[in-house]
C-alpha cells in the first residue's frame, strides 16, 4: 500500500486554480519531489497533504487515513518540515522540541531530544532561544522537530534552504540513513536540482497547478536530452523544451 | 496521562515556558488588576464617607464589582492572548498539522486563561484586603459560582473573539483586549440593571454578567441566595457557549478552506 495518495486534487480559490486535478503516489520508502517555480502549487498540495487546507475536489490518503475524514489518525504519524513556518521565538530549542514531543505524544522525550540533539548537531543550541539562531541552525531546528515523532510520512519544504554546503551535505546523508532505517514515505518540494537528482527516485514537475511532467530523475533527463535536471526544470518553467 | 491531556499540556507548557523566563511578563498579569483595584478602592472610599448611612455595603458592592469584573475581562484576555501567541510566533501552522484537536486547542487555552487570571487576580484580591481591608471571600460559597459564571462568560466571548481573528486575521486582535470594555456599560458591574434606560435593559439582561452582578448586591444587602440570578446567568452562558462554539467551529472550517491558518498573521 501507497503512504500517500492523490487522486484528482484540486484547490481553486474564487477564479484562481491553484492546483488542478493532480494525482500521485509515494511508496514507504521512497522520496518523491515536488519541483516547479514560485506560484506553481506545490506548497498549496503539502498543505492539503497536511490538512491545513480544504481541497476543493478530489482525495487524499495518507497511510490508508482519508484525509477528509480521518486527519487525525494521519498526521500523528506525519510531519512536516519548512523554514517558512517558525518555532516560537522566545523558548529555548529544548522546550520548543519538548512542546512537540508533547502534542505528538512521544514518550521519553528528553531521550529523543538528545538522540536527534546528537543526530543534527543541536547540542550546543538546546538551550538558546530559537530566536536567536542562524537562518541554518533553524532550518536544523525545524528538521528535528519534523522528525521528533519518527514520522512515517515527511513532508519537507526546502529542508536544506540556508544550509552551508557542508551541513546540508550532511543533513541529506541522515534523510537518506533515516528513509532506509525506516522505512518513511518522503515528499520533497525543493529548489535545489541535485538535491532532488541526489534523493529522489521518481520527480513531479508542476506548473501553474498542473503536473505536466514526472519520472525519475535519469528519464527526466533522457527525454528532455539535458545533462542537469536544472535545465529540465528550466526548459518546463519557460516553455523552452519539449520532452522526446 | 491520556493523548488527549498530553496534547493539551503540551499547549499549555508551551505558554508557562514563556512565564518561567519573562518576569515582566508575569508583572503584567497582576499590574491592571491591582491598579484597577486601587483606583476604584480609593474613589469608593471617597464616596462611602460622603454618605450618612451604608458606606460600608456601597464600598463592598463597588469592590466586589471591580474583582469579579476582572475574573470575566481576565479570563477572557488569557484565551485570547493566548490565541495570539500563536499567530505572533508564526506558530499556527506547525501547530495545526500536529494531532492537536481544535478542541483540545480550546481546552489549551482554556487552562490557560484560568491560570493568568488566578496570578493576575489573586494580587489584586490582597492589596483589596490590606488596603481597603475589604476581603471578597466574605461573600461566601456562592463567590465561586459567581466567578465560574463569569469566567464562562469570559471564556464564549474569546471564543467569538477568536472566530473573528480566524476570519479577519491579526487585523481583529484588537478585539482581544477591547471587546469586555465595549460591553461594561450592560454588564451592571457597579450599578443595578434598573438604572439603566428601558431600551437598553433587554441587552443587559441578555448577558450573564448582569445577572451575576444583581445576585451579588443581593447577597451584600443581607439577601437571600440568589438562586434565580445564578440560573439565568447559568443558562444564558450555556447558550452563548453553544453559539460560540458552533461559530468558531464554522470560523476554523472557513480558515481551513480559505487557506488562513498558513497565512494568518503575515
Amino acid at each position: 500500500m501507497d503512504a500517500i495518495t492523490v487522486e484528482a486534487l484540486t484547490k481553486r480559490y474564487g477564479a484562481t486554480l491553484a492546483v488542478d486535478d493532480i494525482g500521485f503516489s509515494v511508496a514507504p520508502g521512497h522520496t518523491v519531489g515536488l519541483l516547479g517555480g514560485n506560484g506553481a502549487g506545490k506548497t498549496t498540495t503539502i498543505a492539503m497533504l497536511l490538512g491545513l487546507l480544504i481541497p476543493t475536489a478530489g482525495r487524499i490518503t495518507v497511510l490508508g487515513h482519508d484525509m477528509a475524514a480521518d486527519r487525525f489518525a494521519a498526521l500523528a504519524r506525519m510531519n512536516f518540515s519548512s523554514p517558512y513556518v517558525a518555532l516560537p521565538h522566545r523558548l529555548s530549542v529544548e522546550e520548543n522540541l519538548r512542546v512537540y514531543c508533547h502534542l505528538y505524544n512521544v514518550r521519553h522525550s528528553s531521550q529523543r531530544i538528545a538522540e536527534l540533539a546528537a543526530q543534527l548537531n543541536l547540542g550546543e543550541l538546546l538551550k538558546r532561544p530559537a530566536g536567536e539562531l542562524s537562518a541554518g541552525q533553524k532550518t536544523r531546528v525545524a528538521l528535528a522537530k519534523a522528525l521528533i515523532n519518527k514520522p512515517d510520512v515527511l513532508l519537507l519544504d526546502e529542508p536544506t534552504a540556508s544550509l552551508d554546503p557542508d551541513t546540508g551535505d550532511m543533513v541529506r546523508t541522515w534523510l537518506e540513513r533515516y528513509r532506509a532505517e525506516s522505512g518513511c514515505a518522503i515528499l520533497l518540494a525543493s529548489h535545489n536540482m541535485a538535491e532532488v537528482e541526489r534523493l529522489c527516485g521518481h520527480v513531479l514537475m508542476m506548473k501553474q497547478g498542473r503536473i505536466v511532467d514526472r519520472g525519475s530523475p535519469d528519464d527526466l533527463l533522457e527525454r528532455y536530452g539535458r545533462d542537469t535536471l536544472e535545465a529540465v526544470f528550466l526548459d518546463i518553467a519557460r516553455g523552452t523544451g519539449e520532452a522526446a | 496521562m491520556t493523548a488527549a491531556l498530553r496534547r493539551i499540556w503540551g499547549l499549555m507548557y508551551r505558554h508557562l515556558a514563556l512565564y518561567r523566563r519573562s518576569w515582566p511578563r508575569l508583572l503584567e498579569l497582576a499590574y491592571w488588576p491591582t491598579l484597577t483595584i486601587c483606583i476604584w478602592g480609593f474613589t469608593a472610599r471617597f464616596f462611602a464617607q460622603r454618605l450618612s448611612t451604608g458606606g460600608g455595603i456601597a464600598i463592598g458592592m463597588v469592590m466586589g464589582g471591580v474583582l469579579l469584573w476582572e475574573v470575566a475581562l481576565r479570563s477572557q484576555m488569557g484565551v485570547a492572548i493566548s490565541f495570539l501567541e500563536e499567530i505572533w510566533s508564526r506558530n499556527l501552522g506547525q501547530v495545526f498539522v500536529s494531532p492537536l484537536r481544535p478542541w483540545e486547542l480550546v481546552a489549551a487555552l482554556i487552562a490557560m486563561s484560568f491560570i493568568r487570571m488566578v496570578a493576575g487576580l489573586l494580587p489584586a484580591i490582597l492589596v483589596a484586603w490590606l488596603l481597603y481591608a475589604y476581603n471578597l471571600f466574605a461573600l461566601g460559597p456562592v463567590l465561586l459560582l459567581f466567578a465560574l459564571n463569569l469566567m464562562a462568560m469570559g471564556w464564549w466571548i474569546s471564543l467569538g473573539v477568536v472566530s473573528l481573528i480566524l476570519r479577519h486575521g491579526a487585523g481583529a486582535e484588537a478585539l482581544a483586549w477591547s471587546v469586555l470594555f465595549g460591553i461594561t456599560p450592560f454588564a451592571a458591574v457597579y450599578y443595578p440593571v434598573a438604572i439603566l434606560p428601558a431600551g437598553l435593559r433587554p441587552v443587559a439582561l441578555a448577558l450573564p454578567a448582569a445577572h451575576v452582578f444583581e445576585g451579588m448586591r443581593a447577597v451584600l444587602q443581607g439577601g437571600a441566595m440568589p438562586w434565580g440570578e445564578l440560573g439565568w446567568a447559568s443558562g444564558l452562558n450555556l447558550a452563548w457557549l453553544v453559539a460560540a462554539a458552533f461559530l468558531f467551529a464554522r470560523q476554523f472550517r472557513a480558515a481551513r478552506i480559505r487557506g488562513a491558518l498558513m497565512t494568518i498573521g503575515e
